[in-house]
This record gives structure tokens, C-alpha cells and sequence, in this order.
């Protein structure tokens, strides 16, 4: 019987396109998102329809996790910077200047005064294992947080200093009402709250606005 | 392919005893640079976040020791919005606190829309009152509610004794824990 001689062939696979649609999701990656921000603890914010853009300068911010500890942070170094020397000099926590520089380095801090001066003469890899129990709030006057405000404050005098609370979903309203408290005691009485976009549902007043915004400049 | 037709027989005839030269395969193995293309971006996605966080602004009222210098409300323009347990909402109108009736946060919508339906737009105003059983997440919903149904005037203040009691009291009724 005659037989048909068959070329053997390597089945290969051309792996290009594949690499096209692999760099072009990473470009998209890249381009679309933003790094995490360091935080100490999980906080899950809630939605809200709001369309403001979180400022990102000049901000002061006091984190609550869903057990009610409360965390500060501040994005500017220069600011952390003068903000640590105000509450060493106003609460004689004794920090020494490496303690100092360890602090501005530091993303946010949840301790009472305390234990600030143990906490920041800690190697920073150390300090990010330990669970921080929060500033104390929980009375009537703000608690430390209320120096935490006030030397914030001061150490922004004269310009305006976006006052950011994030809370998380399952934080209880007393718990954010002692933040709202530290703040009112230092005659603060606006703030931004930290939440996760959503559209205007169907039918309401915003909704109607909106779309009228939106058919108004096409 | 993704290979370049390098080699071919472009050199003409060549003498006896000239060896040709061992046609090369040029073609590139790809797979390596896929995995690579794909560790990086499963490092980007769980690296970074898409959703920019918006923020939600929040006045509250300036704390007035006399009375005399507090907002009055009208009887026929209040709306009393209390967040109490498990995610139930209790509202009145005017106010008379006994007069209080329970709601969902699907259904207090329809609610403020009839108010604001209903009554003057100038003597509207809404009070929310969480109690210490509501969670952060209902007093942003709440606010929220404000801006989606339009509402101008409104205001966050502290429950009162007799109305958390009152609260308490359809609770149990209720059964909610």
C-alpha cells in the first residue's frame, strides 16, 4: 500500500498577540489605578451619590475602624514635622529627635501619648506588627484626639485644612460621634467624609438634575 | 509566525565543495514575556485601587447654649428621621414624638418625597437623630437621602431621652435585637 508521507511538525504556538493583550491590560493597569495608601488598620467606607473629589493636600485625617479606634493621619512630612514638635512642647511627651523623625516617617499613629514615645523608638518594621488601641476620644471633651485637633490647627494656621473623617461601614454612631466631638471642641464644625462613589438611583430629585447637567452641555 | 524570513537562497549558485549555511530558525519563544506581562499585572491589581474615594461634606451645627438663639422648626415643616437597630428607620412629622412609625431605608425615601411634596418648601426641615444603636453606615445612607431628594435644610442632633424610649419600646415590640 503506497502511504502518504506526513512532514513531522513541532506544533508550536505564536505566544505574540498574547503578549500584546498581556502589556495592554498592564498599560491599563498601570494608567487607571493608584497605589493602596498605607493604613494601619481595614475601613471599609460607605457609598454615597456625593461626586466631590477627595483632597489630597493639605489634609488632615482621622481614621475609625469598625471596633471604634480612631487613627490619625496626615499626608504632608513638613506638616507631620511640626505637628509632632507642637505636641511635644504643648504635652511634654520627651520624644528625642530620632523619635521625632520616626514619627514624620510614619503613615498615621493610634496611640494615646503614652505609649507614643514606646511606639516611635521602635524599629518601623516592628511598629506596623503591633495593634495600635486607638486614640482615646470616648468622653466628653475629645479626649487626646482634642490635642491632636488643636495642635493640627495651629500648626496650620491660617490656611485651610481639609478635616477628613473615614469610618468604616459597621462603625457605631457613638464612636463617630466622639470624633465629631474632639473636632466641635475645637470650633470645627465642617468636614469631608471619606466614601465610595455610586450613582443617583433612578427617578429622584439628584438623578433628574444630574441628567439635566448632563443633556444641558451635550 | 513571528519570525523574519532571514535566510533564504538569495545567494545565487554556489561552486562544488561550498558548504551552505545552516539555515537558522529566527522565531522568538514568546511564552516567557507572557508570564512576565501577566505577574505584573496580577502585582498591579492587587497593588493598587481603582475607585477614587469621593468625599462627602458634613456641617454640623455650632453648639448654642441658650435657647433663645437655637433655630426654631416649624410644627407643619418638621420631618424627624431616627436610626435605631438593625438597620430599621423610625420618622414622625411635626413634632409629637408618640406619633412615630418604622421604616426601612428602601422605603423612607417615598416618605421624604411626600413630605417634601406636601409642605412649604421654605419650613421644610429634616432632623436625623441616630441613636447609639445606629451604625455609620446608616448615618452616611441617611445624608445621603438628603442630597438625592433634594432636601436643603436638614440637621444631625442628638436623640432625646423620651424619643430613644419611645424607640425602645417598638423595638420590642418588634422583636428586633
Amino acid at each position: 500500500m503506497p502511504s502518504v508521507k506526513i512532514k513531522k511538525h513541532v506544533p508550536t504556538n505564536d505566544m505574540t498577540p498574547f503578549v500584546d493583550v498581556a502589556f495592554l491590560i498592564l498599560s491599563f493597569f498601570m494608567l487607571a489605578t493608584k497605589f493602596k495608601p498605607e493604613e494601619p488598620v481595614e475601613v471599609t467606607t460607605p457609598n454615597s451619590v456625593s461626586s466631590q473629589v477627595l483632597p489630597e493636600k493639605d489634609a488632615f485625617m482621622v481614621s475609625v475602624d469598625n471596633k471604634g479606634r480612631a487613627f490619625v493621619s496626615v499626608d504632608n512630612p513638613g506638616f507631620r514635622q511640626i505637628l509632632i514638635q507642637n505636641l511635644n512642647d504643648t504635652r511634654k511627651l520627651g520624644l528625642t529627635t530620632a523619635e521625632i523623625k520616626s514619627f514624620v516617617n510614619a503613615p498615621s499613629i493610634g496611640v494615646p501619648f503614652g505609649q507614643l514615645k514606646s511606639l516611635l523608638a521602635m524599629d518601623p518594621e516592628q511598629a506596623k506588627k503591633i495593634a495600635q488601641p486607638g486614640i482615646p476620644c470616648a468622653d466628653s471633651t475629645g479626649g487626646e484626639l482634642y490635642y491632636w485637633i488643636r495642635d493640627a490647627l495651629s500648626a496650620y494656621s491660617g490656611r485651610k485644612l481639609n478635616l477628613l473623617i473615614k469610618a468604616d461601614n459597621a462603625t457605631k454612631y457613638p464612636d463617630f460621634k466622639n470624633i465629631l466631638n474632639a473636632f466641635k471642641k475645637n470650633d470645627q464644625n465642617k468636614f469631608l467624609l471619606v466614601t465610595t462613589p455610586e450613582d443617583a438611583p433612578a427617578g429622584t430629585a439628584l438623578y433628574e438634575t444630574r441628567q439635566k447637567q448632563i443633556n444641558g452641555e451635550k | 509566525m513571528a519570525s523574519i524570513d532571514a535566510g533564504g537562497d538569495g545567494g545565487g549558485k554556489k561552486g562544488p565543495g561550498v558548504k551552505k549555511a545552516k539555515k537558522l530558525s529566527t522565531t522568538v519563544d514568546m511564552t516567557p514575556m507572557v508570564d512576565l506581562g501577566f505577574l505584573l499585572i496580577t502585582f498591579f491589581i492587587f497593588t493598587t485601587t481603582m475607585a477614587q474615594p469621593t468625599a462627602m461634606n458634613l456641617y454640623m451645627p455650632k453648639d448654642v447654649d441658650k435657647p433663645e438663639e437655637q433655630n426654631k422648626v416649624k410644627e407643619s415643616g418638621a420631618f424627624t428621621i431616627m436610626l435605631g437597630k438593625q438597620d430599621v428607620v423610625y420618622y414622625y412629622e411635626g413634632l409629637d414624638p408618640t406619633q412615630i412609625k418604622t421604616a426601612t431605608f428602601k422605603t423612607i425615601r417615598d416618605e421624604i418625597i411626600r413630605k417634601r411634596q406636601n409642605t412649604n418648601p421654605e419650613d421644610l426641615v429634616v432632623i436625623i437623630k441616630p441613636t447609639i444603636d445606629a451604625t455609620y453606615k446608616n448615618t452616611v445612607d441617611i445624608l445621603d437621602e438628603m442630597t438625592i431628594n433634594g432636601i436643603k435644610r436638614y440637621a444631625m442632633v442628638d436623640i432625646s431621652p423620651q424619643e430613644y424610649q419611645l424607640i425602645t419600646i417598638t423595638e420590642a415590640a418588634a422583636g428586633i435585637k
